[in-house]
């Protein structure tokens, strides 16, 4: 195998992010390779979404550098829409249009920004909807969806534009309970098909089942990387530690 | 006897001549709302922009048009402009000018009012599936704010309608003018014809705003159930 084809799919190095100059990053260096899953884990308030929406650029960051398959995505002329049609990302409020039904939210993207073929467009539509079990929601309004089924919409949506990463932020913080099982299985599924992923979670057992790799950050910083089954069950750092501490009774 | 006296005021003529003002009158207003409405909507965005100066300079249009009183604007346009320029120009297209500045400047702020209302992960997950501006406020944030400033929008539409009384003073022989004009004539002969007239003007501008209110309240139950 050659360098290129090792190369890594999303690398970020030295990333410094400030808001109002209150550092929020602080040297975060990380590779994610095409295939993997990382879940990162922290306290509330760390920078977790903060590092998400800088991947794709919802935020400008301050140093450092960000390269998707070692172009880099810093610099003036970075062409954002261009790359966000590549990294997929769901957050943590319920997302979708409003004004539009599930079908109509989908469709958006891949017709209006990608300029792709209605029919085909909506073939894969039906095919994921289908695979979340959604399919017969497909001309409802969201108002007329449970949480955990707009969820699942709002994966289908980013699906859609056939993202090489997905970025998933809290994806089931705002869920009843009973809600979470369906969208994490959304995931886990996805996880099981290969696809790229950084996960931003609370459900720690989720996290151990999904993750190639943790990532634990705190007040801004990297603290620990490590494998899941070494991080919960013996982490290095004392911080890791307090922080699965709260979960654990 | 009553219905010869109704008979006398609402002479086919009298009301022939009522309902040539009610066009003026109903002219002047809905090509100022339609421009205003559509003008607003760019004025709105205008208002929602970053730089500073943009915002600075449409808030000091929106506050202009606020603090000096509709009749002042008539007759600045009507008479100072006009002469200043000298031009002339008809009463009822002065009147539209002006009535139509008059809707941008509130409906730029009503549409303002809704953008910024968005919640604003509804801007942040339309970038995320890769919109451009235009894009985000054309699919996304525009509809959504419609349906936000509809009831802000009929009620300057109404007060828009109400305020075309104005324009008799710059010369324009709308609805009212009209009304008035039979009243003096039948007068003395009638003397209730006051009563009579401006109990119809009455009638003819609820003609006019009660549509405004009905459509408002369908698409409000269409949007929310
Ligand atoms: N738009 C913003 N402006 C200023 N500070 C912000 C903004 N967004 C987040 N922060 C701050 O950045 C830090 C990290 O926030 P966030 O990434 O949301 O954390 P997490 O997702 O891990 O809970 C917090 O201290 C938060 O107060
Ligand atoms: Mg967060």
């Amino acid at each position: 195998m050659s360098s290129e084809e090792k190369q890594p799919l999303l690398e970020i190095k030295d990333l410094y992010k400030e808001y109002d100059k209150k550092m929020v990053l602080n040297d975060i260096q990380l590779q994610i390779n095409k295939g993997e899953v990382i879940v990162v884990l922290g306290p509330s308030g760390c920078g977790k979404s903060t590092l998400l929406r800088c991947l794709n650029g919802l935020e400008p960051i301050q140093g450092g550098e960000i390269k998707l398959r070692g172009k880099s995505l810093s610099g003036k002329d970075v062409d954002w829409q261009k790359i966000r049609q590549h990294i997929g990302m769901v957050f943590q409020n319920y997302d979708l249009f409003p004004n539009m039904t599930v079908i109509e939210n989908i469709l958006l993207g891949p017709i209006k920004v990608q300029k792709r073929d209605k029919n085909q467009v909506l073939m894969q539509a039906k095919e994921l909807l289908d695979r979340v079990g959604l399919l017969d929601r497909i001309d409802a309004y969201p108002r007329q969806l449970s949480g955990g089924q707009k969820q699942r919409i709002a994966i289908v949506r980013a699906l859609c534009m056939n993202p090489e990463i997905m970025l998933f932020d809290e994806v089931t913080a705002s869920l009843d309970p009973e809600m979470v099982r369906e969208v994490l299985e959304v995931i886990l599924g996805l996880a099981k098909q290969g696809m790229t992923m950084i996960i931003v979670t609370h459900e720690m057992a989720f996290a151990q089942a999904v993750a190639d790799r943790i990532v634990f950050l705190d007040a801004g910083n990297i603290c620990e990387i490590a494998e899941p089954q070494e991080f919960f069950t013996d982490p290095k750092t004392e911080r890791a530690k307090q922080f699965l501490n709260i979960f654990q009774y | 006897m009553q219905s010869s006296v109704i008979s006398m005021v609402f002479t086919s003529q009298n009301l022939m001549r009522l309902m040539g003002g009610l066009l003026v009158t109903a002219r002047i207003a809905f090509i100022s709302i339609a421009i205003g409405s559509i003008a607003g909507i760019g004025f709105g965005l205008l208002m929602t922009s970053k730089s500073k100066w943009i915002k600075g300079i449409c808030r000091l249009y929106l506050e202009i048009f606020r603090i000096i009183p509709i009749l002042v604007w008539l007759y600045i346009v009507y008479f100072g402009i006009t002469s200043a320029l000298n031009i002339h120009l008809e009463g009822e297209l002065v009147a539209m000018i002006v009535f139509s500045l008059w809707g941008t400047a509130e409906m730029g702020d009503i549409v303002r009012g809704a953008l910024e209302s968005l919640p604003r992960h509804q801007i942040e997950s339309g970038r995320a599936l890769g919109l451009g501006f235009w894009k985000l406020y054309r699919y996304v944030l525009i509809p959504q704010a419609v349906r936000r400033m509809l009831p802000g929008a009929i009620n300057l539409a109404t007060r828009m309608v109400k305020t075309t009384s104005l324009v008799v003073l710059i010369g324009v022989v709308e609805v009212v003018k009209v009304g008035q004009q039979i009243i003096e004539v039948s007068r003395f002969q009638v003397q209730t014809a006051s009563l009579w007239i401006y109990g119809l003007l009455f009638i003819l501008y609820f003609i006019i705003c009660y549509p405004l209110s009905v459509l408002s309240k369908r698409l409000e139950a269409k949007w929310s159930n």
